[in-house]
C-alpha cells in the first residue's frame, strides 16, 4: 500500500478499497440486519401499523349502532384505519435510538470509528439506511393498514380516492420516516439508550401535553410548530384549529430532523469516543 | 512506524498524557510499559484518533490516523475495553468491519480460522468468554492485514494457552516486518515478548530503550547471608567495592562480592553460615530501579509517579 516501501517492511497483498460513503452504507445495512432486536422492534412497529386499523375498524363497525350521534359525526375512517401510527412511532423511534446507542452501550462505536475515523459518514449512513428501510416498510404497512381497516369498516369505509385519503396514507409513512431519523440523531447526541428513549418520548409525545399548561397565546403561536404536531398535519384529516397545512407542517417536521442530524454530526466530530 | 511528538492529553485539570515523544519501529515488538493509570490506553486511543490530543501529534507511517484512506489496512487495533456489539455473531461483527473497506468474505473466514473461532463464529459475541472475546478482537485486528498493530493489554484475562498463543503471534507478526506496539502493566510479560521498551509513568516518558539494555542496567547482583555471627562477618567483608546492608539481625545483603568469596572468608575465620543465596536482579527490579533514577532527575513533582509505578509492577 505505502509507496515508500522499506526493505524488510511488511507489504500486504490483501485487496482493500478506501473507505467511502458507499462502503459505510453497506456496513450500516449489515449492522441493522444482523441484530435480532432490529427485526423484532421493526416487526412490532410495522405490524401495528398494518393490523391495528383492522381491529379498530371491526369494533367500530360492530358498535356503530350503539355509538352516540356526536361521535358518529366526528368519526374519520382514514384515521381509524391508520390508528397504529402511535405504536409504530414509538417502536421506530426507539429502534432509531437503539441503532446508535446500542453501539455506545457495547463499545462497538470504538470499532466503528476506528474503521471510519472521519466519523461523519457513519452519521449519514445510519440515518440513510434506517430512514430508507423505515420509508419502504411503513409505506407498505400504511397501505395494508388502510385497506384492511376500510374492509373492516364495511359500510362506514371510504375509498382511497376520497378527499385527502391518499395523502394521509402516504403521509403516515413519511411521518414515521422522519421519526426514524430523529431517533438516530437523538442516539448520537445523547449516547445512552435510556436517555435517548426518554428524550424521544419527551419530544414527540410529552411536549404537546406540557404546552397545554402554558398561556393561551403561547399555545396558539408556538403549539402548531411542535415537532409531532407539525409533522402529524401531513396525515391528520381532521386537524385541530390553527394547525399548519399538511406540507408546510411536514416541512417544519423535516427541519427538526435535519437540525438534529447536524447537531449529531457536530457532537460526534468533537467528542472523544 | 508510529511517531509521537509532544503528545499530550488533559481531561479538565487532570493530565493523562504529558508531552510524550517516542518512535515505534517496524520489525520488532515494542512494549509499552507502565502502571495502571499511567496513560497507556489514552495514548493508544490518541494514535487511533478516538481521543483528540490536547497538544502535540501522533502519526502512523507519517499520517494522522484520520487521514489514512483505508485505516484497517494500515493499522489493526485491539483496545482494552470491549468493542463488539454483544447481540451480533462473531462472523457478522467481522463482516460489518470488512464492509467498510470492501474486504472479501474469504478474508473474514481466514481470520476466524486463524484465531481458532471457527466453531463458535455464528454464536452471539455477548455469550463469549473473556478469552474468546479477546480472540475475536485479535481477528478484527488482523482483518485488514495491516502493517502496524496496536494492542492494549492483549493477554489480560487469558489462560496460559492463550497467553502463549498471543506471544508467538506477536513475534511472528513482527518477524514479517510489521510494527507491533503492545501495552502491559506487567514487566514479566514484556520481557518475554518485547525487544524494545517504552516506559511511561503518570503520562510522562520514563525510558525508551532496548530490553537488553534494561537487563544490563540491572547488573546489580547481591548475596543474602544469614549467620549467627553476622556482626563479625560484616567487619571482615568490608572493602572499597563492597556494600553490606542489614535489614534484620543475623542477616546481611552483600553487593560487590560473590557467594564463594563470602563463604571462603567465613570459613577462614570459623564463622558459621546458615544461608548463602546469590540474587540476580529481575527485570521487575530493573524497572523499579529505572523509575527510581528518572525520579531523581525529575525532582519533586514525579515522586507520585514513582509511587504509582512501584504499586503497578509490584
Amino acid at each position: 500500500m505505502s509507496a515508500d516501501a522499506v526493505p524488510g517492511r511488511y507489504v500486504s497483498r490483501l485487496a482493500v478499497d478506501p473507505v467511502s460513503q458507499r462502503s459505510v452504507i453497506t456496513s450500516e445495512w449489515l449492522k441493522l440486519t444482523t441484530l435480532k432486536s432490529s427485526w423484532i422492534t421493526m416487526a412490532v412497529g410495522v405490524g401495528s401499523l398494518a393490523l391495528l386499523g383492522g381491529v379498530i375498524g371491526f369494533f367500530t363497525n360492530r358498535a356503530w349502532d350503539q355509538t352516540r350521534p356526536a361521535r358518529q359525526a366526528a368519526f374519520e375512517p382514514v384515521a381509524a384505519s391508520l390508528g397504529g401510527v402511535r405504536f409504530a412511532e414509538l417502536a421506530i423511534g426507539v429502534l432509531g435510538v437503539l441503532f446508535v446507542t446500542g453501539e455506545y452501550g457495547t463499545g462497538m462505536i470504538r470499532s466503528s470509528l476506528t474503521a471510519v475515523p472521519r466519523r461523519l459518514p457513519v452519521v449519514w449512513a445510519k440515518a440513510l439506511v434506517f430512514g430508507v428501510t423505515t420509508l419502504v416498510l411503513t409505506e407498505i404497512a400504511s397501505f395494508v393498514g388502510f385497506f384492511i381497516g376500510q374492509a373492516a369498516l364495511g359500510t362506514h369505509s371510504v375509498a382511497l380516492s376520497s378527499d385527502g385519503a391518499l395523502r394521509a396514507v402516504i403521509g403516515t409513512g413519511l411521518y414515521l420516516t422522519v421519526v426514524a431519523v430523529i431517533g438516530v440523531a437523538l442516539g448520537f447526541i445523547i449516547r445512552s439508550t435510556a436517555g435517548g428513549i426518554a428524550a424521544l418520548v419527551g419530544i414527540l409525545l410529552v411536549l404537546p401535553g406540557v404546552f397545554l399548561i402554558l398561556p393561551q397565546s403561547w399555545q396558539d403561536d408556538l403549539g402548531p410548530y411542535l415537532p409531532s404536531t407539525a409533522g402529524s398535519a401531513v396525515y391528520d384529516l381532521r386537524p385541530a384549529p390553527g394547525s399548519l397545512d399538511p406540507w408546510p407542517g411536514f416541512t417544519v417536521f423535516c427541519l427538526y430532523a435535519i437540525v438534529g442530524l447536524v447537531a449529531a454530526a457536530f457532537v460526534l466530530n468533537r467528542r472523544d469516543a | 512506524m508510529i511517531q509521537a511528538r509532544g503528545l499530550s492529553k488533559k481531561y479538565g485539570e487532570k493530565t493523562a498524557v504529558d508531552h510524550l515523544e517516542f518512535t515505534v519501529r517496524p520489525g520488532i515488538v515494542t512494549g509499552f510499559l507502565g502502571p495502571n493509570g499511567a496513560g497507556k490506553s489514552t495514548t493508544m486511543r490518541m494514535i487511533l484518533g478516538l481521543d483528540r490530543p490536547t497538544e502535540g501529534s501522533v502519526t502512523v507511517d507519517g499520517k494522522a490516523y484520520a487521514d489514512l484512506p483505508a485505516p484497517l489496512h494500515e493499522v489493526g487495533a485491539l483496545l482494552e475495553a470491549r468493542s463488539v456489539h454483544t447481540g451480533r455473531s462473531a462472523y457478522n461483527h467481522l463482516r460489518v468491519l470488512a464492509a467498510t473497506h470492501g474486504i472479501a468474505d474469504s478474508r473474514v473466514h481466514e481470520v476466524i480460522e486463524l484465531v481458532g473461532l471457527g466453531d463458535v463464529a455464528r454464536r452471539r459475541a455477548g455469550a463469549f468468554s473473556l478469552g474468546m472475546g479477546q480472540r475475536l478482537g485479535i481477528a478484527a485486528t488482523l482483518l485488514g492485514d495491516p502493517g502496524t498493530l496496536i494492542l492494549d493489554e492483549p493477554v489480560n484475562g487469558l489462560d496460559p494457552d492463550g497467553i502463549l498463543w498471543i506471544r508467538n503471534l506477536l513475534k511472528g507478526l513482527a518477524g514479517e516486518g510489521r510494527t507491533v506496539f503492545v501495552s502491559s502493566h506487567l514487566m514479566s510479560e514484556m520481557s518475554l515478548t518485547a525487544e524494545h521498551l517504552i516506559v511511561i509513568g503518570k503520562g510522562r516518558l520514563i525510558a525508551d530503550l532496548p530490553i537488553a539494555e534494561m537487563i544490563g542496567s540491572a547488573s546489580r547482583a547481591s548475596v543474602l547471608v544469614r549467620s549467627p555471627d553476622a556482626a563479625r562477618l560484616r567487619e571482615l567483608l568490608a572493602g572499597p567495592d563492597v556494600t553490606v546492608t542489614s535489614r534484620q539481625a543475623g542477616e546481611l545483603e552483600v553487593v560487590g562480592m560473590t557467594a564463594p568469596q563470602i563463604g571462603d572468608i567465613a570459613a577462614a575465620d570459623g564463622i558459621a553460615i546458615h544461608e548463602l543465596t546469590p540474587h540476580r536482579a529481575s527485570l521487575e527490579e530493573a524497572f523499579m530501579e529505572l523509575t527510581n533514577d528518572s525520579i531523581e532527575f525529575h525532582g519533586g513533582t514525579t515522586v507520585g509517579a514513582h509511587d504509582e509505578a512501584a504499586r503497578g509492577v509490584a
